[in-house]
């Protein structure tokens, strides 16, 4: 009896250290004290100001240039990983092999090194940094995450579908977008979440490729905002509201995981 | 061109994966409204046949035609051909009906003519009041019916079967078997059916292309194929039965087992070795008496559930299966005897080991990708091409790979009543031909030794 409740306890302990940080700021995203810590009653004063813009604009900028980042590499290399994750299964054993190890690479990589790496590459090749230059890098570091997650789908499928639609007289177009993509959907989508909650996470190899033109995404502005000293207390309903998606993204993605082992 | 009778023509059809050849120079005719099973052990060609057929490959060499059109080329979506694969391979996003009407939605037919298609074959697969159910719920009996809905819906001039009921039980299996042959009388389409179960094919089909490495056997109907098997691969394939070595000595007289028996076969020549096959179920077993043509003991009886297949050894050391209604019991005398119709005679394919070689020096030859000692290498030019025999009896086979000149793995065993003849697969992938009485099993790696006295060098 003892022991059951020292195990759970410890397990209790160790779940309070993990979340007590964002279970605080959270907690303190409802009052409107400047500085964390100090409860000054509860208040919503920090969300509305938070969605208002005027003062805070640079901060909503920054939000939405890392949402469009994040959908468009998302989606990019959704498409990308997907035409990726095809090709490789339908090689003989040896070069899929390969290539797959090819694929992780970039995943076992520190993100440091990626992101000197494109910072070069972008300099070498004479592209101004901004905009065009993170979704690049996004989509680089995104693909092989949903080459990852569809690949699996395919091996688990009939390998004799895409045959039986060319059989019944589709034509390979055809036969991918009526049988290999709704098979494919499933991994395509947990793929996509996995790509955008990457994309949105990333500081690394933002701040090497963003260049100085003003561009800010969340986190580079968080960074910035850190260093001029002070964090903006907004930032405490911001952080609740992407930790609170985040949390609901996983749920969803779990939940299609149990969902397709029953 | 004609081509009219005829709904598939395969002409010098070859085709390799890598360096690996799979089909090796296939002809084939197969003509309108024809059941015809290609049959053959998994690995003799049989399924990449199916699939240059589909056109899910394209072959290497040759052409392929198809309602007299040359198809060697064309994608498989424009072919008029359907298939059912092994594992059905049905759509598992969507339900019955959507699997069924796939090929007719792309062809844009109206709804209602697509929704009465549909329905008349489901009747015709006896799967009425499925449609809405998702694939995934049927079993797999109700899984093939409706791949196989799914393909005649299409109204296809040729139906390919792959294995379709390999993953079914045995009960469901013969069931599905009547009710296939049922389909194919009422449809009047080309069936090709691929399988390895001889049974299956003879039950099935009006022609057997039996296949074995690559090339076709034999192409017959089931009854001459089980009765007059071109050799001893198709004789050993196709239900059980007695191999065994003889001598044709004249036209309807051959000696086997150590006696004369009359047959019915001739123009063999005088004094031929030959192949004799013998039906388990066509030699007489009874109490030892004098209408026996030759004795035996019985060394084994088992009960089959129809009959019993006993072992029979003569008094000069041949080892025959025979099947009856009647048992005798273990250890008792019998007599045998055979009519002269069910003995079938047929051309050994060959008489001892061919291979070609290269005189390396006055005593040394190479073949088989091995230079061998060799005494009478002395009487050929250095460096001439030469043939080299070696009788079945002289190959040496060698427990450890490494004792051997060369390694090699048996794929081949036939018994021959009184010892086994194997085929070896040496590493060069050539085939060497050897008599044992040692026992051996199929894909056993050995050792082979040819000693110097047995190479008998041919000018060519």
């Amino acid at each position: 009896m003892t022991k059951k409740f020292l195990a759970s306890s410890y397990l209790g302990l160790l779940l309070v250290i993990l979340y007590a940080p964002i279970l605080i700021i959270v907690i303190f995203s409802f009052t409107e004290a400047k500085v964390l810590g100090n409860w000054t009653g509860f208040s919503m004063k920090l969300y509305t100001s938070l969605f208002q813009g005027g003062i805070h604009h640079s901060l909503t900028s920054a939000l939405w240039n890392t949402l469009i980042i994040g959908l468009v590499a998302a989606s990019v290399s959704t498409i990308l990983g997907t035409m990726a994750a095809i090709g490789i299964y339908n090689l003989q054993p040896r070069p899929r092999k390969a290539i797959q190890l090819v694929n992780s690479i970039p995943i076992l990589n520190p993100d440091i090194i990626t992101a000197i790496s494109l910072f070069l590459l972008f300099v070498s090749l004479g592209i101004s940094q901004g905009y065009t230059t993170v979704i690049l890098a996004h989509i680089t570091f995104c693909t092989p995450y949903v080459v990852l997650s569809v690949l699996p789908r395919l091996r688990r499928m009939n390998e004799n579908l895409y045959e039986a639609a060319l059989d019944l007289g589709a034509t390979p177009f055809l036969a991918l977008r009526k049988i290999m993509l709704p098979e494919l959907k499933p991994g395509m989508i947990s793929g996509f979440i996995l790509a955008f909650t990457l994309s949105i996470d990333d500081f690394v190899v933002t701040l090497f490729t963003i260049g100085n033109e003003g561009l800010e995404t969340l986190s580079t502005y968080i960074y910035a905002d850190a260093r001029k000293g002070g964090l903006t207390p907004e930032l405490r309903p911001l952080s609740a509201i992407i930790f609170i998606t985040v949390l609901v993204l996983l749920l969803v993605i779990n939940q299609r995981a149990a969902k397709k082992k029953l | 061109m004609q081509k009219s009778e005829n709904i598939i023509e395969i002409e010098h059809i070859s085709h390799s994966f890598g360096d690996k050849t799979v089909l090796d120079d296939i002809n084939l005719t197969i003509g309108k409204g024809e059941f015809v099973t290609i049959l053959g052990p998994s690995g003799c060609g049989k399924t990449t046949l199916m699939r240059l057929i589909a056109g899910f490959l394209k072959a290497s060499e040759g052409k392929i035609y198809i309602a007299g059109s040359d198809m060697t080329k064309t994608p498989p979506h424009r072919r008029p051909v359907n298939t059912v694969f092994q594992k059905y391979a049905l759509f598992p996003h969507l339900n019955v009906f959507n699997n069924i009407a796939f090929g007719l939605n792309l062809k844009k037919l109206p709804s209602t003519e697509i929704k009465k298609k549909v329905m008349q074959v489901l009747k015709i697969v006896t799967m009425t009041d499925y449609e809405e159910r998702d694939v995934d719920s049927l079993s797999g009996g109700q899984q093939q019916r409706v791949a196989i809905a799914r393909a005649i819906v299409n109204e296809p001039e040729v139906l390919l079967l792959d294995e379709p009921l390999a993953a079914l039980d045995l009960k469901m299996r013969k069931d599905m078997q009547m009710e296939i042959k049922a389909m194919h009388k009422k449809l009047g389409i080309t069936f090709m059916y691929v399988t390895h179960d001889q049974e299956e094919a003879l039950t099935l089909s009006d022609t057997i292309v039996v296949m074995s490495e690559g090339k076709i056997q034999q192409i017959g109907t089931p009854t001459e194929i089980y009765n007059e098997p071109i050799n001893s691969f198709v004789a050993d394939f196709i239900g059980e039965s007695n191999i065994l070595n003889g001598t044709m000595i004249d036209d309807n007289l051959v000696e086997f087992i150590g006696h004369k028996f009359e047959c019915v076969d001739k123009g063999f020549g005088k004094n031929v070795p030959v192949d004799v096959v013998l039906r388990p179920e066509d030699i007489y077993i009874f109490e030892m008496s004098d209408a026996a043509k030759f004795s035996g003991q019985v060394t084994s009886s088992i009960f089959k559930g129809v009959h019993y297949e006993m072992m029979v050894t003569t008094p000069e050391g041949f080892e025959i299966m025979i099947q009856d209604y009647h048992h005798f019991d273990v250890g008792k005398t019998v007599g045998l005897r055979i009519k002269p119709a069910d003995i079938h005679v047929m051309k050994k394919e060959r008489l001892c080991n061919t291979f070609e070689g290269t005189i390396v020096d006055k005593s040394h030859i190479r073949f088989l990708g091995h230079t061998f000692k060799c005494p009478t290498a002395s009487q050929f030019a250095h460096g001439s091409k030469v043939n080299v025999n070696v009788d079945f009896r002289d190959v040496i086979l060698q427990d450890n790979e490494e004792d051997g000149m060369l390694p090699g793995i048996v794929s081949f065993i036939l018994y021959k009543g009184d010892h086994y003849h194997l085929t070896v697969l040496t590493e060069e992938d050539e085939n060497i031909f050897i008599d044992t009485n040692d026992i051996w099993d199929d894909g056993d790696r050995i050792g082979i030794t040819i000693s110097p006295e047995a190479i008998k060098i041919i000018n060519l």
